[in-house]
């Protein structure tokens, strides 16, 4: 955990209030939010999109003006300040995008070295830094190549490495990895990982994904609305979730197999044939597991497991505790073998 | 073939030298005073980064009246303009200036419309890194948007070919003139299909220079 100094980023009762189009009603994106992130830590604001997450990183670096309330970054009243004075101070946040907006006119080193342009670095100085900003993303070999012919990986680690250019103390994440796969994902979460660790940057993650704030946040806001309505540690918030939106965002990133650990607490309470079965809709549900089990004469007591959604169909497992005679319960996992995945944990005594 | 061509052929190149002269001239002040006006549009345009309701308004006006008049009717109407700036309203200077003014506004509209095709992220971006508007339109706007400028730009150069065709109507020559006096004045086709042959050459010949610049600026 990072030292927990005070915050690098506060907002003070920040409201953005957008007019409405034409008759429409105004739209109070960011409303009357008060929240610190403090320097050094990875911080995550979740919310359904359309909860003004987005509008509210905007806030930082002034991309967005507040219309109540302020923003102050780094001892630095945002509000105040006018279009010109705030240049310098967005030049000190780096930002990375979801749909990464590079410069398709420009190669990865001209990309990266745009923002070192912008502050007036010389010639040389620039393409030193290019280098080592290359090196530290793993994109030495592509310096060369125009972004179009980059992967969607490749293109996110080019925009950190465009953020951190100019050697900002917060970097600005907003849905980095929502255009990627959960691979690339995971690579590029690695990566602001090691941004925050190795470099000290404080970093601001804008996610609808709860498994990004699993992965990677130590303190999260969730926001619903234009309201923070829960913010605290990442581990606190996925434990005891204090709102029906924490809860909902909570169960996106349910685990529903077993860890050794849970698998060792759960033989302290069961004495019986412990067995993991896979649900899906093709493998098997959950009807499939009881019909077979008392076609057997096995008693089975669900003590784990869950079962979500993904692409709209049912997916997740079920831990089981088998209870009846030994043979029975061997045909019967033998027999639920045959149409789904099992990983048989055994009983406790054998 | 008829005509007269031992006579008629350095007047071709006369009539030739004067197109060029008209055209150059017209794509070159059309080309950048076009430019300028197309950004000015894009960028007071409200949601982008000098939004001015009421200067756009002025300017997305002006455009709409002046782009859709006929360059004939155009010409007349600039009249008074051409007379205080050129100090004569007939002659090739005073044609080019009606040719200026008219390649401003058409390729003010193709300027801007390119320039509304760029992801809006890219911009974003640009400023987030403490950009300011001045050196995002030097350095991300036209950069961004060169491939389709470029396409837009050997369109303007048709459009203005086109326009120095009715050149004889203010005695300002050209080769469309010379098309009208020697061919279809003295039932000459062949001398009218000549120039129009010439014409569909040059069209052709900037439009693929135009299509491989525009290639080569697109990189992808």
């Amino acid at each position: 955990m990072p030292a927990a100094t005070s915050g690098i980023i506060r907002f003070e009762g920040a409201t953005k209030v957008f007019p409405g189009r034409g008759k429409g009603a105004e739209v109070r994106a960011v409303d009357d939010v008060t929240l610190d992130i403090r320097e050094g830590e990875i911080f995550g604001v979740i919310g359904q999109s359309g909860a003004g997450k987005s509008t509210l990183v905007r806030l930082i670096n002034a991309l967005e003006r507040t219309t109540g309330g302020d923003v102050v970054v780094d001892g630095v009243s945002l509000g105040s300040l006018s279009e010109a004075r705030l240049r310098p101070v967005r030049a000190g946040i780096g930002m990375v995008f979801q749909q990464f907006n590079l410069l398709s006119s420009r190669t990865v080193s001209g990309n990266v070295a745009y923002p070192l342009e912008v502050a007036g670095w010389p010639r040389a100085k620039r393409d030193a830094r290019v280098a080592e900003l290359l090196d530290f993303v793993g994109l030495a070999d592509k310096a060369g190549v125009y972004p179009s012919t980059l992967s969607g990986g490749q293109k996110q680690r080019v925009g950190i490495a465009r953020a951190l250019a100019t050697n900002p103390r917060i970097l600005l994440a907003d849905e980095a990895t929502s255009a990627l796969d959960p691979e690339t994902t995971r690579d590029v979460l690695d990566l602001l990982q090691r941004v925050n660790r190795e470099l000290g940057i404080t970093v601001v993650v804008i996610t609808h994904e709860m498994d990004v704030v699993r992965s990677i946040c130590h303190r999260v806001a969730v926001m619903d609305r234009g309201h923070v309505v829960e913010v605290g540690e990442a581990y606190q918030v996925f434990s005891a979730p204090g709102h029906d939106v924490t809860r909902r965002f909570v169960a996106t990133a349910l685990r529903d197999r077993p860890s050794p650990e849970v698998l060792a607490r759960l033989r302290t309470r069961h004495a019986g044939h412990i067995v993991t079965v896979g649900v899906d809709e093709v493998a098997g549900s959950s009807a499939v597991l009881t019909r077979t089990l008392r076609e057997h004469g096995v008693d089975g007591t669900v003590v784990f497991g869950g079962i979500t959604e993904v692409a709209e169909r049912p997916y997740g497992s079920l831990t089981v505790e088998l209870v009846g005679d030994g043979a029975a319960v061997e045909a019967a996992v033998a027999a639920l073998r045959a149409v789904t995945w099992v990983d048989d944990h055994g009983r406790a005594d054998a | 073939m008829s005509g007269d061509w031992e006579r008629l052929t350095p007047l071709l190149w006369e009539a030739a030298g004067q197109t060029a002269y008209m055209v150059l001239i017209a794509l070159l002040v059309g080309g950048f005073l076009g430019l300028a006006l197309g950004l000015g549009l894009y960028l007071t345009r409200p949601g982008n980064l000098l939004q001015h309701r009421f200067v756009f308004a002025v300017l997305n006006l002006a455009v709409n009246i002046v782009r859709p008049i006929p360059f004939i009717i155009f010409l007349v109407a600039l009249g008074p303009l051409t007379r205080a700036v050129i100090g004569s309203t007939i002659g090739i200077e005073a044609f080019t200036f009606a040719m200026c003014i008219m390649a401003t506004f058409v390729f003010a509209r193709l300027v801007e419309q390119n320039l509304v095709s760029i992801d809006p992220g890219v911009v974003e971006a640009a400023r987030a890194m403490g950009a300011s508007p001045l050196r995002i339109v030097r350095t991300v706007l036209v950069p961004e948007a060169l491939a389709p400028l470029i396409l837009g730009y050997t369109f303007l150069f048709v459009g203005v070919l086109d326009m120095s065709a009715i050149g004889g109507y203010l005695g300002a020559g050209g080769l469309g003139d010379f098309a009208i006096v020697y061919g279809y004045r003295q039932y000459d086709w062949a001398v009218t299909a000549v120039v129009v042959v010439i014409i569909v050459l040059i069209v052709q010949a900037v439009q693929w220079l135009g299509n491989g610049l525009a290639r080569r600026a697109l990189r992808r």
